[in-house]
């Protein structure tokens, strides 16, 4: 072990705060962390000041203003290694959506005052930005994958993510199929693992939270929902949630975009 | 687990109302019973204790990737097919702990995972699945790199079989040579008899812990009818298969056409999921994954099922071997039906069916074999 401890940081970008509250999660790794790395920056938890450098830093959330398109790089430049965590920091988030919509429009819509409202016209991931050297998946992230990520990191080893179906999660658990044993439209097959097959776990189909896995046949996925009885609508609607602005969900929304 | 073939010993018959003794006589005896029984819509094995925990009067229903319960006419306890279930999920654990380590100071401590016996009784084994089984020992039991966690607890392990009295929609295991005859390979063999509204279940003995078994349970001798009837179940569910597959030249008909178009096509459908690998009563292999802990102080290894159809599975130094989910498909299919030859001296493939109705999009590997031999000439 270093004589010092490690500096982390823990960084919010356009976000609802899920995934760093996945950290305060830890519960009984909690101290076990907290005795591993200096957590050096983190307003949900700690006050701090932004200075020097950070060993690790943890970034949540996703692009959509001037202001943060320009933090970023000075989070880049303080950083040694630089980790997504989640859906909108690394796919653009639920927030996303306003990709595919007017930006202009939503805001004289939703705000009492559209002058005061400064923003992009669109929601893009850290990677978009700046090189990544890591990244959680997840709507929010998993408690287990962020503590593999920091134990993989402080022993200077690959940490175990692996990018294949949540399928494998649902055999290795003895998982009875939704989709073929109850007919329920679910996107494992193409969905990242991570989160431990935790819908189908409770008797629902995956909602994608993890955003696209390796190789994803999304095409045949659909095909498939289609056939169980999903209407186009609903297809886009499935692949138009959290990682909408994900490369292989977005190009099967737009599929089915009639 | 030593059986002397089927049929060596006499035949009995057991009523239904007296087939609980055989699980108190198991239990007694210190097995951890495990069996069929209906959980989520499906039929699972897991734990059971006591008759009624089978999925009596139940049966399925099943197609490429399509799968239902429905309610059978009668009370059969063993009225349908093969489930999402494998007897490898007790065998050959998904997640096996190998080894841990732990620093102390400068003094390192490797500890090696022991073997943890475990005496099962498997209630409700089908022929293809007594197929299975012998594939997986002949993998996980020969050979220099025997696996001591496979034997912990395949060693001790009682096997009461059942002849099929149903065949599923997906079965082909008449192609495959597999069923739905049981061969052997049993402590205790069933066929579950319903004709004349008397149900009973014709029983015999296929080793010593069998026979020791078969001795304490209520019972009468069986007679020619009895035989008949069960010879009748058998033939009964032999020609009802749901899907049939040529298996004969199998093994050089996918070697010859490694670069057929029927690749591209599958490959099309495939969402390179990993059901087929993981539902496969024969698919043996894993993948190791490190942990280590926050301190520092403690790391170990285990092994889980893996499957040829994750980007993982093919990676060397580089990238993947087999990036393209044509190649895993065929990676898969020529390794269970041909290669496999090669290799272990048998099919990889028990006919159970189970690739085929739990696959998401109902990829159906009897019928990949057959558009391939289709387009050969005659």
């Amino acid at each position: 072990m270093p004589a010092q401890k490690p500096r982390l940081a823990v960084w919010k970008f356009a976000s609802c705060d899920g995934c760093q509250l996945t950290l305060l999660d830890c519960e009984d790794h909690l101290l076990a962390v907290a005795g591993a790395v200096d957590v050096a920056y983190f307003p949900e938890a700690t006050r701090g000041e932004i200075s020097g450098r950070y060993d690790v830093s943890l970034v949540e959330g996703s692009i959509t203003t001037t202001h943060d398109a320009a933090r970023i790089q000075d989070v880049r430049a303080r950083s040694n290694i630089l980790v997504t965590i989640g859906a909108c920091a690394t796919a653009g988030g639920i927030q996303a959506l306003r990709n595919f919509a007017n930006v202009k429009e939503y805001i004289s819509i939703v705000y009492a005052r559209p002058d005061y409202i400064s923003t992009l016209a669109t929601s893009t991931p850290i990677a978009a930005h700046v090189k990544v050297d890591y990244e959680l998946r997840g709507c929010p992230i998993d408690k287990r994958q962020l503590i593999e990520l920091i134990s993989a990191l402080l022993a200077g080893r690959k940490p175990v993510t692996p990018a294949h179906s949540v399928c494998l999660q649902c055999k290795l658990k003895g998982n009875v199929c939704v989709m073929v044993a109850h007919g329920k439209p679910c996107l494992g097959p193409v969905t990242h693992a991570g989160c431990g097959a935790l819908c189908p776990s409770y008797d629902r189909g995956c909602y994608g939270c993890f955003g696209p896995k390796e190789t994803p046949n999304t095409v045949s996925l659909s095909r498939q929902m289609a056939h169980l009885g999903m209407d186009e609508k609903n297809i886009k609607r499935v692949f138009s949630t959290f990682n909408v602005n994900a490369e292989e969900f977005r190009a099967e929304r737009q599929r089915h975009d009639s | 687990m030593t059986t002397d073939g089927a049929g060596s010993g006499p035949t009995a018959i057991i009523e239904r109302r007296d087939l609980q003794a055989l699980f108190d006589v198991l239990l007694q005896r210190g097995y951890r019973v495990v069996g069929p029984t209906r959980r989520d819509e499906a039929i699972v094995y897991d734990d059971i204790a006591v008759i009624d925990q089978l999925p009596a009067g139940w049966t399925d229903e099943q197609e490429g990737g399509r799968y239902r319960l429905k309610r059978r006419e009668d009370a059969a306890l063993f009225g349908y097919a093969v489930g999402p279930h494998s007897w490898k999920k007790f065998l050959h654990a998904p997640i096996q702990q190998l080894w841990r380590a732990r620093r102390e100071g400068d003094k390192t401590t490797v500890e090696h995972e022991p073997p943890r016996p475990e005496r099962f009784a498997l209630v409700g084994v089908r022929a293809c699945e007594l197929h299975a089984i012998a594939i997986q020992d002949k993998v996980f039991l020969n050979g220099e790199h025997a696996d001591p966690h496979y034997r912990a607890r395949r060693n001790d392990a009682f096997i009461v079989s059942v002849n099929c009295g149903k065949a599923g929609g997906t079965c082909f295991c008449v192609s495959m040579n597999t069923g739905p005859k049981v061969a052997g390979g049993f402590d205790l063999n069933l066929t579950e008899l319903l004709d004349g509204g008397q149900h009973r279940f014709l029983i015999e003995a296929g080793s010593d812990a069998g026979r020791e078994v078969l001795d304490q349970l209520p019972k009468r001798p069986a007679t020619s009818q009895d035989a008949k009837a069960a010879d009748a179940v058998i033939a009964a569910t032999a020609s009802s298969m749901g899907r049939s597959m040529k298996s004969d030249d199998v093994h050089q008909l996918l070697l010859r056409n490694l670069d057929h178009v029927r690749w591209n096509n599958v490959a099309e459908r495939c969402l390179a999921c990993s059901n087929c690998t993981m539902v496969c009563p024969t698919c043996f292999c894993t993948s190791v994954e490190e942990a280590s802990d926050l301190t520092g102080t403690e790391s170990s290894r285990s092994r889980r099922w893996d499957s040829c159809f994750t980007m993982d599975y093919s990676y060397v130094h580089g990238g993947s071997v087999r990036s393209t989910t044509r190649s895993r498909y065929r990676q898969w299919m020529t390794h269970k039906l041909s290669t496999w030859h090669d290799q272990f001296g048998t099919s990889g493939c028990v006919g159970c069916g189970r690739c085929i109705t739990w696959c998401p999009v109902g990829i159906d590997i009897t019928e990949e074999v057959a558009a391939i031999r289709s387009s050969e000439p005659h």
